[in-house]
């Protein structure tokens, strides 16, 4: 029974020291507070960010020269993919590098801007390098016609099969 | 707005995006969806949000919406803003677009899923009335993709507002339901405590610490359990039940010290002191930094000390008062670091961003010494949303500075254009007025050419289609005509006969051949309809790419100087809010520390005490020995 009484006495003494307060208490309505205030500025700088997006576009790709790959991987295909270059009319415009991260949301129905440029426009000649695991790597191209409105690709990827490439292009 | 919450409404049956844990997968068509969810699978939002946001606005401003195929999947992406949004932490917008849905008229459905997700906001805001009246709202069929969710988070907001009954009732239902198996018992096991049923709660708990289960969390909840229901029973002192429980949890994990302390005090409070060593013994060489560690650094010398052991006692008091001192230097430096600013420098971190298990990995950071006693502190709510919003005010920062410097580039850009066509403008705008006269008075005779043929459809004249040596021809014939008109000789007669057989050929072979002649006069006209097309698509080439260099330096200036001013008042409101709650956290550690400082002071005061004692104890115990010899 001592031993119990002792022990009480000493999670009593600990509960006390818990207790003892601190000089600067940070109140629940504070932090309520601020956070209400952060959202607020998340919501005005979102809204410049689009305003940004929008002036970037029209600055830098007008529609009448603008040209945007994006890369997606076909439903259920899950393959490495470690690196992807992108030539259009023999001149390299995009080499990119895939995280895990990415290659996890491709995989889920993600897709990606790969690319985002000018063109005149006419017939134009896209070059494609998937560079896969192991270093081994495959090339399939596709010929577009940029026309007055934006040219949007899309380029479909699967898992390289026997005899076929399994890269599909879909211009939009 | 309006427009973007009821076309929310419309969607989220088929969209199924009102995913509780996750955003919904895509299974996206339309690029520009696709890319948003490219950004948010990868946890980006603000990035996810902002794209679709720029989607949004430019379709909502199409005249005719409906024939852009992003108008099928328009729900969807409505949707899904609200849902980034709410990863995003901006629960006040998410929660306006809820309630929106909730009040529309929508399908039972979609309302009761709107207003589950209504009431997961306002459960993790710590809004208990107001999440009670949001699940209250759920009326009829549940879809059944969130059915067991719906239930277990009822379950949850009944016990913070103190409807333990009801939560019973519920939890009892799910607590062998798959996937909440471990978490229903163990609420179950709580609400049960807190509905007074003290004996029903110590049998469910004890289920719930049995849970069959080899995956992380169903072992933590377990453990959780066990170590809930061994200090309650050591608390009534019961302490035989409670070393039971607190033996069950696992040697590793995030509740073995507390498990190892208290089942120390469990035999202790039984009086088997040695039996107290073992577990004490093993967790007096963890971490002296966390709490139960420390305490077991008085629990040790306090058995030996029971076991007679006065001298080994003495010692490893004096052992203790050597570790609490170390740990009180350590605790003041890390209140000095903190307040240095090294804390929020540390949280801000690239490396703890894009971890997980940042609280941990930041512990192992050998430059960051204040963040080894924080866990507790880390692992609290309230500091988790004020670190993620510190962390999103950094992000906020950086963008906005980059933003500042893609300002000045875009000005530049504008200014080299400017400078290029200006004076290469007025000179091809003159030479294209010209070419556009004569390109006009082309196309208005090529249309009267048209207009005349589509006349002779319905009258036809032969004249029309006759050939230029047909037109000199007869108007040489009508001025011999003129010549022999009033001749009345014998050759003027000869010469009338003559012309009116020629007239008479030329006439019989323009009717006679008209037909033919107005089939190959549609065709040239078709012909040079494939000229005027090639002729009007260069002029529209050029009027457009005479509009892109106007406009590649036009109208921009209004634009940027007022994109300028709202990133700099954005900038200036960021530092502040980064200030603000960068204090704020700052104030919390501070305070976690302050708490461990005075709880190491009144460890080191005990200690000293039971030092004094223990040496005491040993001296006469030496004496009595010695007294005993002689």
């Amino acid at each position: 029974m001592r031993s119990v009484t002792r022990v009480v006495c000493f999670g009593i003494f600990v509960l006390l020291v818990a207790a003892a307060g601190s000089a600067e208490e940070v109140s629940r309505e504070q932090i309520k507070g601020l956070d209400e205030q952060v959202q607020d500025i998340k919501a005005d700088v979102l809204a410049i960010s689009s305003e940004l997006m929008q002036l970037e576009e029209k600055l830098l790709y007008p529609s009448n020269t603008q040209v945007s790959l994006f890369v997606s991987f076909a439903p259920g295909e899950d393959f490495r993919l470690d690196a992807v270059d992108v030539a259009i009319d023999g001149e390299v415009v995009s080499h990119h590098l895939y995280t895990h991260k990415e290659l996890e949301a491709l995989k889920n129905g993600g897709v990606q801007r790969l690319y985002t440029g000018n063109v005149r426009a006419g017939e134009h000649t896209l070059e494609l390098t998937l560079i896969e695991k192991a270093g081994s790597s495959r090339k399939a191209s596709h010929t577009f016609t940029k026309e007055a409105g934006p040219r949007l690709v899309e380029i479909v990827l699967s898992a390289p099969g026997l005899g076929s490439n399994r890269v599909q292009f879909k211009d939009r | 707005m309006v427009r973007r919450y009821l076309a929310l409404l419309v969607v989220c049956a088929g969209a199924g995006a009102w995913a509780a844990t996750e955003p919904a997968k895509g299974n996206a068509r339309d690029l520009y969806l696709g890319e948003a969810f490219f950004y948010a699978q990868q946890g980006e939002y603000f990035d996810a949000i902002s794209r679709l946001d720029v989607e949004l606005s430019q379709f909502y401003r199409l005249d005719e919406p409906n024939l852009d195929p992003f108008h099928i999947q328009l729900g969807h992406a409505e949707f899904s803003v609200g849902d980034f949004e709410l990863y995003y932490r901006m629960h006040k917008r998410a929660g306006r677009a809820m309630k929106a849905v909730i009040e529309g008229n929508v399908s039972p459905g979609i309302r009761n899923e709107a207003a589950y997700r209504l009431a997961r906001i306002y459960y993790e805001k710590s809004q208990p009335e107001n999440a009670l009246h949001a699940i209250e709202r759920i009326a009829g069929k549940v879809p059944e993709r969130i059915r067991d969710e719906e239930r277990f988070l009822r379950a949850q907001i009944y016990m913070v507002n103190g409807r333990f009954a009801d939560a019973v009732e519920i939890l009892e239902d799910m607590r062998d339901m798959r996937g909440f198996r471990g978490f229903a018992g163990y609420n179950l096991g709580m609400a049960l405590f807190l509905q007074g049923k003290e004996k029903a709660g110590i049998a469910q708990l004890d289920r719930a610490g049995q849970v069959k289960g080899d995956d992380e969390p169903t072992q933590a909840i377990r453990d959780k359990a066990n170590l809930v229901l061994g200090y309650r029973l050591l608390e009534a002192e019961k302490p035989e039940q409670a070393r039971q429980y607190l033996d069950r949890v696992r040697m590793v994990g995030p509740f073995s010290d507390k498990a190892l302390l208290g089942s120390g005090w469990a035999d202790v409070a039984l009086g088997r002191f040695d039996r107290a060593l073992v577990p004490w013994s093993i967790l007096v060489k963890r971490n002296p930094t966390d709490k139960a560690v420390q305490e077991s650094m008085l629990g040790v010398p306090y058995s030996y000390a029971q076991l007679d052991l006065h001298g080994r006692a003495a010692l490893m008091y004096g052992e203790a008062l050597e570790a609490f001192g170390k740990e009180l230097v350590r605790v003041n430096a890390s209140i000095e670091s903190v307040r240095n600013g090294n804390f929020l420098a540390a949280l801000v971190r690239e490396e703890v961003k894009q971890d997980k298990n940042w609280a941990i990995k930041l512990r192992e950071l050998e430059d960051t010494p204040e963040t080894w006693y924080l866990t507790r502190l880390m692992a609290s709510n309230d500091f988790q949303s004020s670190l993620r919003n510190y962390q999103d005010l950094e992000d906020l920062r950086k963008r906005l500075k980059a933003w500042e410097e893609y300002l000045n580039a875009y000005e530049q850009i504008i200014e080299l254009r400017r400078r290029y066509y200006e004076p290469l403008l007025p000179d091809l705008d003159k030479r294209f007025r010209a070419l556009d006269s004569r390109i006009r008075l082309r196309l208005e005779q090529r249309q009267s050419l048209a207009d005349r043929l589509h006349h002779m459809l319905v009258s036809p004249r032969p004249d029309f289609l006759a050939t230029a040596d047909e037109r000199i021809a007869l108007s040489d014939i009508a001025a011999q005509e003129e010549l022999y008109r009033n001749d009345s000789s014998a050759s003027a007669e000869a010469a009338r006969r003559r012309i009116a057989r020629l007239k008479g050929v030329i006439h019989w072979d323009i009717h006679t051949n008209y037909d033919q002649r107005l089939t190959d006069t549609y065709k040239n006209l078709k012909a040079l309809d494939k000229e005027v097309a090639r002729l009007q698509q260069i002029y529209d080439g050029y009027i457009r790419t005479r509009q892109a260099a106007t406009q590649s330096y036009q109208g921009y200036d209004a634009q940027l100087t007022r994109t300028r001013v709202r990133v700099r008042e954005a900038s200036t409101q960021v530092a502040t809010l980064m200030a603000r709650q960068g204090r704020m956290i700052e104030m919390m550690a501070i305070n976690e520390f302050e708490q461990r400082r005075k709880r190491i002071e009144q460890y080191q005061v005990k200690a000293r005490f039971a030092m004094a004692e223990s040496y005491d104890r040993a001296l006469k115990s030496q004496q009595g020995a010695r007294e005993a010899e002689q």
